[in-house]
């Protein structure tokens, strides 16, 4: 078919790009990656040097060690590994996730990561880079998966805190400790700009955006309270993990929600059993990912994480797209959402 | 129909009673009494006959979303429910919320009930018109009214509390009042909260008493003579009501039987008028009772044959007296109600007995017979107060049932099915396998028994171990273990193993057992003799 080798291939590491010699969020160790976000299952321990955007090296370096081996790249900013030149394009997920774009003798793919179009204060918003092949993740690749304007959302929430507060209750959100949080933050900070109190396990990612200059709205950790603060009318933010944990005997009759695309879907809401599901993602849902691979102009396709059979059967049926689907390594390994 | 669906929503977001009492009570309190009427009905697990099937509901959403078909499918798959697969897909077609909102009652009266009389392609235009004018909540509860499987989750208890607390009665009242099923009608709507006019429906049961399992060792109850001792019956509980000349004959589910046991209700007709009887309706032949699937052919039928009459015949055994001469005796004591009853039924015809006491002087000797309790075809014993008054649902202290220790086995996990609505997306329905001459029969289905955490970790290893599929069912490396209980066990011709099981369900997770030491069918087959 080709003579030459192709841009990307998939190796039992990860993609791997031959002209450059280095993977994009390899999950075994590697000598080079380049990584396209903080989040444990793209940002893994043990490769020999890492690559990612400049701007979310705090993140890194707080959860890969602070003597991480790591180049950070300007978005934008085009550099060269081996024969490929590389560069490194918001992708609107967390602060610091990017989409690789590696061109190799005029072929141009994009790795997207993990990416999403709606507007975050939180992060860079996320850049169209047209190209020949397109490796996109499909977390929610149904089309069940349609988000209700983040806005909205937040309105709902800030809605829920203050009928909880106003019944004296404590407002519980559970959320990952990566993203959706400091994206919570960030919007509450341009609503009522009311403190907001963190599980120990939130901080440091949050002190971790502060540093790269993101506003977000005060914040105290809960440990650092009096034991005799009874958090009424406050909102909470802690990680799913502490949900039903001896932590939550801190509150007396607390409101708990969590927020996530997976609550979308009434079984996942009644399942995990939150008082309240609130649907936000920093995921793409399903119009914004046919519609982002339709922008990028890619006649291949790559579909790597989540419903990667469905998303790359209904682009080769539906659009005409040499599309594939690959099993990564790290699914299965907890859907953020 | 808005105000339905948010508090449909309110029920279904926590699990916390007291918040679900007070949804209830500020939507019963700002319903107009039509909606109320029809809110209530719902709410105590009444339904309407489906008006679409949930694979037409399907079919009419990909038209109108135009989704290949297979998509609708994996959609389907992922959230487990058509309703709501629907509703959410509807989300990529625009809706003209203009529509006037209708109340419950208007929407079911003249709109939903009405489309049993239209063709089908009128149907669909309507039903495509009304999914345009609602929001998603609102479609949701429609799809739901529409496929005949609206179910909200309240227990009747908590909604007889949110009327009560609503109408300032006692819980019991009101639950007295809904006995029955509920006709929803403002007229009746009105009734339940001011009280009926003497003119009491001649037909209405009480609330049935229930009892709790015991697990504290009997000799913790006091004195053997302080409590009367039964068996437990593996039949139907049942209300004989003989009023105005007329009997009425109750299920525990609050549905009216009568029609389907006519033995019974001819013998009811013996009885004074003014009577009601709380008792077990049984299979009985010549040799005395009968296994409960007998009985399940006389329940499943709408026709009663003349063979299903002959080869099941039925029995009302009668245990409790709760209106005497038309007065409500359920506050005298059950010993005293026990000697009535037992005066009321003596002349009665043979379809129509006492159930006897189980005699023993002490404990020591009432757990020896209840071993035996198998070989009389019954699940255990029944213990009562002697000084007990009836009473409403399940409160613990005055009845205890003790039944006999479940049988078990252990058998080997091969198909995995996905659940639906709570355990959608996780494989938590569960077919198991006994050895046969070196080859795995399955033999029984079981859905519950595990815990979420383990029903997650499960849900990891089939995904994993796939061996095969077949449409939605996946059969599974035969690997894994599982100690299942069951109540009972009968031949059946029906089954590829040659049995079947009562009530099975996981009782343990054998991580400690290969395989390969899991039961044998040979082994089952010894407990059926020993049933006999």
């Amino acid at each position: 078919m080709r003579d030459r080798r192709a841009v990307l291939e998939l190796t039992p590491e990860g993609l791997f790009c031959p002209a450059g010699g280095f993977h994009v969020d390899p999950w075994r160790p590697v000598p080079r990656a380049v990584v396209t976000h903080g989040h444990s299952d793209h940002a893994r321990f043990g490769h020999g040097h890492y690559h990612g955007a400049a701007i979310g090296e705090g993140i890194l370096r707080r959860r890969l060690g602070a003597d991480l081996p790591f180049t950070g790249h300007g978005y934008g900013a085009p550099f060269a590994l081996g024969d490929a030149k590389v560069s490194l394009h918001p992708a609107g997920h967390v602060l610091g996730s990017a989409q690789v774009r590696i061109e190799v003798e005029g072929e141009v793919w994009v790795v997207a990561g993990d990416y999403k179009r709606e507007a975050d204060p939180s992060c860079a918003p996320f850049e169209l880079v047209p190209c020949d092949g397109f490796v996109t993740e499909a977390t929610f690749g149904l089309p069940i998966y349609r988000w209700d304007p983040g806005a909205r959302v937040i309105d709902d929430l800030v809605a829920w805190w203050e009928a909880n507060a106003q019944s004296g209750r404590t407002s519980l959100v559970f959320c990952y400790a990566l993203g959706k949080a400091q994206r919570l933050l960030a919007e509450l900070g341009q609503r009522n700009g009311r403190a907001v109190f963190l599980h120990g396990a939130l901080v440091s990612m949050v002190e971790a955006y502060r540093e790269a200059g993101v506003a977000l709205t005060p914040t105290a950790a809960v440990s650092d309270q009096p034991k005799s603060e009874r958090f009424r009318g406050e909102l909470v933010l802690a990680p799913p993990s502490a949900m039903a944990t001896t932590w939550m005997r801190r509150f007396t009759a607390p409101a708990t929600a969590f927020v996530s695309g997976w609550m979308r879907v009434r079984g996942q809401r009644r399942r995990r059993g939150y008082d309240r599901g609130f649907v936000l993602s920093d995921h793409v849902d399903w119009p914004d990912l046919i519609r982002t691979v339709d922008e990028t102009g890619a006649r291949r396709v790559i579909c790597a994480h989540g419903q990667t059979d469905t998303v790359a059967r209904y682009l080769r049926e539906a659009k005409g797209l040499d599309a594939v689907a690959i099993q990564s390594l790290r699914d299965g390994a907890g859907d953020d959402g | 129909m808005k105000a339905f669906a948010a508090l449909y929503a309110a029920l279904d977001a926590t699990t916390k009673t007291n918040a679900k009492i007070d949804a209830m009570v500020a939507y019963f309190a700002a319903a107009a009494p039509a909606d109320a009427a029809w809110a209530l009905f719902f709410l105590t697990g009444q339904r309407i006959k489906r008006l679409v099937g949930s694979s037409t509901l399907r079919a009419w959403a990909l038209e109108a979303t135009d989704l290949p078909p297979w998509l609708m499918d994996e959609s389907y798959a992922a959230v487990g429910d058509s309703a709501e697969t629907v509703a959410l897909l509807l989300d990529a077609v625009p809706t003209t919320l203009a529509s006037l909102e209708l109340g419950l009652a208007a929407w079911l009266e003249t709109r939903i009930l009405p489309l049993r009389d239209l063709t089908e392609p009128e149907r669909q235009a309507a039903v495509l018109g009304w999914w345009r004018g609602l929001d998603r909540e609102q479609r949701f509860v429609l799809n739901k009214l529409l496929t005949g499987a609206l179910r909200v989750g309240v227990s009747r208890g908590l909604v007889v509390r949110a009327i009560a607390r609503l109408a300032d009665l006692d819980p019991a009242v009101v639950g007295h009042r809904l006995m029955g099923p509920w006709r929803p009608t403002p007229a009746a709507w009105q009734q339940l909260l001011e009280g009926d006019d003497g003119a009491a429906d001649a037909s209405r049961p009480y609330p049935f008493f229930l009892a709790s399992p015991l697990e504290a060792a009997p000799a913790s109850l006091g004195p053997r003579d302080r409590w009367l001792a039964e068996w437990k019956w593996d039949g139907v509980r049942g209300q004989l009501v003989k009023r105005q000349g007329a009997v009425h004959l109750w299920s525990r589910g609050e549905e009216l039987v009568t029609e389907r046991f006519p033995e019974i209700e001819r013998a009811g007709l013996a009885l004074p008028d003014g009577t009601v009887l709380d008792g077990e309706i049984l299979a009985w032949n010549d040799a005395g009772v009968m296994p409960f699937a007998a009985l399940q052919t006389r329940i499943g039928r709408l026709k009663l044959s003349a063979k299903s009459l002959r080869e099941a015949p039925v029995r009302f055994l009668a245990y409790d007296l709760l209106e005497e001469a038309g007065q409500d005796v359920r506050g005298v004591a059950q010993g005293e109600r026990r000697r009535r009853l037992e005066a009321l039924v003596a002349t009665a015809p043979p379809a129509l007995g006492v159930s006897p006491l189980v005699e023993a002087a002490d404990w020591p000797a009432l757990a020896a017979l209840r071993l035996q309790a198998r070989h009389h075809g019954v699940e255990g014993l029944m213990l009562k107060r002697r000084d007990a008054a009836y009473r409403a649902g399940r409160r613990r202290g005055d009845w205890w049932k003790w039944k006999l220790d479940p049988l078990s086995v252990d058998a080997v996990l091969i198909y995995a099915q996905a659940g639906s609505g709570r355990r959608a997306n996780l494989f938590t329905d569960y077919t198991f396998a006994l050895w046969d001459d070196g080859r795995l029969v399955p033999f029984a289905k079981a859905y519950s028994g595990l815990d979420d955490k383990e029903i997650a970790e499960l849900d990891r290893w089939i995904r994993r171990h796939v061996v095969e599929r077949f449409g939605p069912v996946r059969q599974v490396a035969p690997v894994q273990v599982f100690e299942l209980a069951f109540e009972g066990i009968q031949v059946s011709a029906r089954h590829k193993s040659g049995i079947a099981v009562r009530f099975p369900r996981i009782a343990r997770w054998r991580r400690d057992k290969p395989a390969s030491e899991a039961d044998s069918l040979a082994s089952i087959k010894r407990l059926l003799s020993a049933r006999a």
